[in-house]
């Protein structure tokens, strides 16, 4: 495995945000369990192109995020690939905490009496990040939550598996385009635990190589091989 | 979930206040004001509806697929369903449906998505975001391809399992199901009538539906 290039700690209920480049991984471990990473990506050469939650889950016939998933954009590219994966299963359709919602399940914190204890939520945290790339609320999409499973029953209805991510487990997705990542650690919003409880992740960002012909992600689905087709010649 | 659920309008289309045809692969976009209902009629049988929802006074305040299933902890569309916006917002809610349930993890077909999903040479063909994009270019106001988002699927048919795998099936819809909606404030619709060839969305053959709109003082003649 190749050095690590650089290392970063995201305490509870942060925000993190980096452009990731082509050529490179971002490992992100949850360090003590039961850790929710919602997270947003965007081609930073031109962020109107961004994760688009459909066009991943129809590509791939999936409701879940693992190993040999890809994430697409809405421009049929790969923006990130998961490479490795100790949690099989991460979380596409069920979207981030609001301040309404924070404020229902947990009531009020705010930094004037609690400091940078202040109860924060996952909508706000992604909208303040985007201004600082110049995007905002009309660039929100449905956000990726790593390390939450949500399992869909026969009539629809959605659950929240507690106790999906262990200590130490980890997600490593490599970046295929140059890609902004926005990320943060609110809970999740269908968390059932009434007790304001956000996680720290540990994130790490190393080289990797491109992707082979036997490639996982490359080879999971013929339009994943498409997928990476386009992709290597956007960069012709 | 299918069949359980199919309460019947009661609105008279001869006093609907709009009633227009849309043909397929043509796009259609109008203001729906609040306490207006809004019908979409799937005039053939099996036609997806790519549809996208904006509050009329604030577009970054638009329809989001995930706040509406996660609202209601459950992935399908149906009478009794609040169609939420990204910040919190009630749109519309669907008040009658005799279709039975609808799609809104599907999202729209686009040139470059059928490119991974069917064929490279797929791209040419026409799909559901070329027409988002002609009808807000239409409408103006500010709206840009960064404004389109995920879409509700009226009559498409994407069942998921507790194993997580998703699939495009045969619709569970026919001719003369509608599903009827009220708006709870003002609201811009955007519709893309699907003109997808390349799976089971529209039984291969994309055909026309027919929107009205009906005032919320009931009209006598």
């Amino acid at each position: 495995m190749s050095p690590i290039l650089f290392e970063d700690l995201v305490p509870s209920a942060a925000t993190w945000s980096h452009v990731l480049k082509r050529g490179t991984a971002l490992r992100i471990t949850d360090t003590e369990g039961d850790a929710n990473v919602g997270a947003l990506f965007y081609n930073w050469e031109n962020p109107t192109e961004r994760y688009n939650m459909p066009d991943t889950l129809k590509a791939q016939h999936i409701a879940r995020l693992t190993r040999g998933n890809v994430l697409y954009s809405d421009m049929g590219r790969i923006l990130c690939s998961i490479i490795e994966d100790s949690a099989g299963w991460h979380d596409p359709l069920s979207g981030c905490s609001n301040e309404a919602l924070v404020k229902s399940k947990y009531g009020e914190a705010r930094y004037q009496e609690h400091r940078n204890d202040c109860y924060r939520n996952a909508y706000d945290s992604f909208v303040i990040e985007l201004a600082k790339y110049g995007l905002g609320a009309r660039d929100m999409v449905a956000p990726v939550n790593f390390f939450s499973k949500v399992v869909v029953d026969e009539s629809g209805a959605m659950q929240f598996v507690p106790g999906h991510s262990t200590s130490g487990g980890f997600v490593e997705l490599r970046a295929d385009m140059n890609v902004l990542v926005i990320l943060n650690t609110c809970q999740h919003p269908l968390d059932p635990n009434p007790t304001y409880d956000p996680r720290p992740v540990t994130l790490s960002v190393r080289r990797v190589a491109p992707p082979a012909a036997d490639d996982v992600c490359r080879v999971s689905r013929p339009e994943n091989g498409r997928g990476f087709a386009l992709t290597e010649r956007y960069f012709l | 979930m299918v069949g359980t659920n199919l309460p019947e309008g009661t609105r008279d289309p001869a006093q609907a206040s709009y009633d227009e045809i849309v043909p397929a692969g043509e796009p259609w976009i109008h203001e729906i004001v609040k306490g207006q209902y809004f019908r979409i009629l799937d005039l053939e049988g099996n036609q997806a509806v790519d549809t996208l929802f904006y509050n009329a006074g604030d577009y970054a305040d638009r329809y989001s697929a995930q706040d509406t299933i996660r609202a209601q902890a459950n992935i399908y569309l149906t009478t009794g369903t609040k169609l939420m916006s990204s910040k919190g917002n009630v749109l519309l809610t669907i008040v009658a449906d005799t279709c039975g349930r609808h799609d809104t993890l599907g999202g729209a077909c686009a040139t470059e998505s059928n490119m991974v999903r069917y064929a490279i040479e797929k791209r040419y063909m026409h799909a559901c975001r070329q027409s988002f994009v002609k009808a807000i270019a239409g409408w103006g106001r500010g709206l840009e391809k960064r404004d389109i988002t995920h879409n509700i699927n009226f009559f498409m048919n994407v069942p998921v399992t507790p194993q997580g795998t998703l699939t495009f099936e045969d619709g569970v819809s026919a001719p003369g199901k509608y599903v009827e909606m009220h708006a709870e404030m003002d609201v811009l619709a955007v519709i893309s009538n699907c003109p997808q060839l390349n799976n089971p969305c529209n039984a291969y053959n994309p055909t026309p539906i027919r929107v009205l709109i009906w005032d919320p003082i009931h009209r006598t003649t």
